[in-house]
């Protein structure tokens, strides 16, 4: 029986919702009407004067080589980004679900990671990859390889992947962990009494099996590699070289704060607003259906 | 068809000793049931057979081979789970579909088999369900099937029936045991429930902390327990223990079944009346000796019940009257 609070006055249960919806309010409705408020003038560089523009914002982004390379960046980038910090954790969880011993202390070292603040991961792998005092350069010189990624987009690019994926490793890998654990044991023995070697189980069983937590981390990864991982590029490449790594939230920043061109900059954000509830809205629809047993 | 042997099987976790070495040889074709109480080793022994534990020391041999480093998969067993274990996400018939297709049956093979194992066990309307469509007892009869199309040489059954209810596992057993005869496969069964060992074992081995206390048919078991534990625990209600010194007889403890006692006006002991429990064809009698054993007697129904409080004289036919060590032995 499910036991339900009720209220007599409207005044308590008001009061009760009240700090949450002011923080709702102050952080994110008044800055998005802004943003869209915004996104339809040009004001001058100073904030002194705006001019009415109505959609003039969107029609420039749009025919925008620049803006449109940053859409391609963006994918690339948070493609690559899904795929190695889930690809990672999910081998390191299917190792520790195997552990007998000492699963505890690995556990504990594996999500150390998650405490450290994207612009502090940034600032680690930036020292370690220096062009000029970084150890994997030096490192990397002695192999005969010119580690240069404020010149190479390329090496740029894996640097702020590897960089931005490291820290979301111990996230994936606890979700993952818990997934593999909820997996009845004797379900993976009977697959195994039926001649399913360990690939075979992990392929039939394990993964299928894993798909809701899958899915839960692939939203939710993708929305980080989005929008959290401005930190890391932030201190590793500014976007650098050639805007090879400037996402679109990164140029949200860069065109807004940098260029001044704030009206530019608040309709880049309505943008990604609308990208993101579309992301979210069509893969809750559509894809979680077909990942339920 | 195989014959599975076990010799001085023990098993250890760490330093706590959990199988104390359990030797018996099944022939081709029987029905064997392990019973005891939860924690006995029961459920562990079984895991070694299946090739799920690691064998401490000694021997499990399927068909004459050792097989205690063969992989679960190559020993050509199948194993029915306590809580069924069936694939969620697959449908009854890719449930029990799913050995055969590792192992590279054809598909019109598959098809067949499957068939002819839905038919057996009444599944034919439901191979298209996912198991959570199914009602306890269809599971339990999908596990089955999973474990029967794959034609293996032994059947382990690990508390099968311990999550239905009680109707429907009396019927679940008599099902099994008519499918087991039928198929003519080698089955060791784990359960707690010293009923069904006595109706569907050839043989039963009773465990208690690790050890067989006794192996033997389930009439021969009931009538002659090895162990005053073995006693205790085939029978229901269980057989009343007291000291010996109640009966003026030294030799430790007596055992008596409740069906072998009587009420009567003199006798060999006086017991105060407590509860009757009226079960219709029979009824149960509970009464209280002078040093507090606490002592059942099963009499007819045609009996009259007596009341609660009265001091009543109990005797019974000494060739019924089992003797025991303080150690548990039987004399």
């Amino acid at each position: 029986m499910e036991k339900r609070v009720t209220f007599k006055g409207i005044w308590l249960p008001l009061l009760l919702v009240l700090p949450q919806i002011l923080v709702t309010a102050i952080f994110f409705f008044y800055p998005a009407g802004q943003a869209i408020w915004q996104s339809l003038f040009i004001p001058d560089p100073f904030g002194l004067s705006m001019q009415w523009v109505g959609l003039g914002n969107f029609e420039f982004l749009l025919s925008d080589r620049f803006y449109r390379a940053s859409f391609l960046t963006t994918a690339i980038f948070s493609i690559l980004v899904t795929v190695v910090s889930m690809g990672v954790a999910l081998y390191l969880a299917v190792l520790a679900d195997r552990l007998i011993k000492g699963s505890g202390t690995y556990r504990t070292l594996l999500i150390w990671p998650y405490a450290v603040a994207p612009a502090v991961a940034g600032v680690l792998w930036l020292f370690m990859f220096n062009t000029r005092v970084g150890v994997v350069t030096w490192y990397l010189g002695a192999l005969g390889y010119d580690w240069n990624h404020v010149l190479n987009e390329g090496e740029a690019m894996g640097l702020v992947v590897v960089a931005s994926a490291w820290g979301r490793i111990s996230y994936n890998f606890l979700f993952f962990l818990a997934g593999l654990q909820a997996i009845p044991k004797s379900v993976i023995e009977a697959a195994a009494i039926d001649g399913a070697r360990f690939w075979t189980r992990f392929r039939t069983i394990v993964w299928p099996l894993l798909s809701p937590t899958t899915f839960f981390l692939l939203v939710v990864n993708i929305i980080y590699a989005f929008f959290e991982t401005f930190g890391v590029i932030h201190t590793i490449t500014s976007g650098g070289p050639q805007q090879a790594t400037t996402i679109l939230v990164y140029k949200v920043y860069s065109d807004g704060f940098v260029g001044q061109d704030l009206g530019s900059s608040a309709a880049q954000s309505v943008i990604l607003l609308v990208i993101v509830s579309i992301l979210t809205v069509v893969q809750f629809k559509y894809i979680e259906r077909r990942v339920h047993y | 068809m195989a014959t599975v042997t076990l010799k001085n099987l023990k098993k250890s976790f760490g330093k706590t000793d959990v199988i104390h070495g359990v030797d018996i040889d099944i022939q081709d074709g029987e029905f064997i049931v392990i019973v005891g109480p939860s924690g006995c080793g029961k459920s562990t022994l079984l895991r070694m057979v299946a090739g799920l534990e690691t064998v401490t020391s000694g021997e499990v041999q399927i068909d004459g081979k050792t097989v205690n480093d063969v992989e679960p998969m190559d020993r050509d067993i199948a194993m029915v789970f306590q809580n069924y274990a069936l694939y969620p996400h697959m449908s009854v018939f890719d449930n029990m579909a799913y050995g055969l297709k590792i192992a590279r049956v054809g598909k019109p093979e598959i098809a067949e088999r499957v068939q002819n194992a839905a038919k057996l066990l009444q599944l034919e309307p439901y191979l298209q369900r996912k198991p959570r469509e199914l009602s306890g007892g269809q599971r339990q009869r999908v596990a089955m099937g999973r474990a029967i199309v794959r034609k293996p040489a032994v059947f382990l059954f690990d508390e099968p029936l311990s999550n239905l209810d009680a109707k429907l596992r009396v019927q679940m057993r008599l099902e099994i045991k008519a499918l087991q005869r039928e198929l003519g496969v080698t089955a060791l069964y784990v359960t707690h429930d010293q009923v069904e060992a006595m109706t569907m074992a050839d043989r039963m081995i009773v465990m208690n902390g690790g050890v067989a206390d006794q192996i033997g048919k389930p009439l021969e078991v009931y009538a002659d327990p090895a162990t005053e534990f073995v006693a205790g625990f085939i029978g229901s209600p269980p057989t009343n223990f007291f000291d010996g010194a109640l009966i003026g007889d030294q030799s430790g403890r007596i055992g008596v079944r409740p069906e072998h006692i009587r009420l009567s006006d003199t006798g060999i002991l006086q017991a105060t009346v407590g509860y009757a429990e009226a079960l219709g064809a029979e009824t149960l009698v509970h009464l209280r000796a002078e040093d507090g054993s606490q002592i059942t007697v099963r009499q007819d129904a045609a009996l009259p019940i007596p009341s609660e409080g009265e001091t009543r004289a109990l005797t019974w036919d000494t060739a019924h009257v089992m003797r025991f060590h303080e150690n548990g032995v039987r004399l």
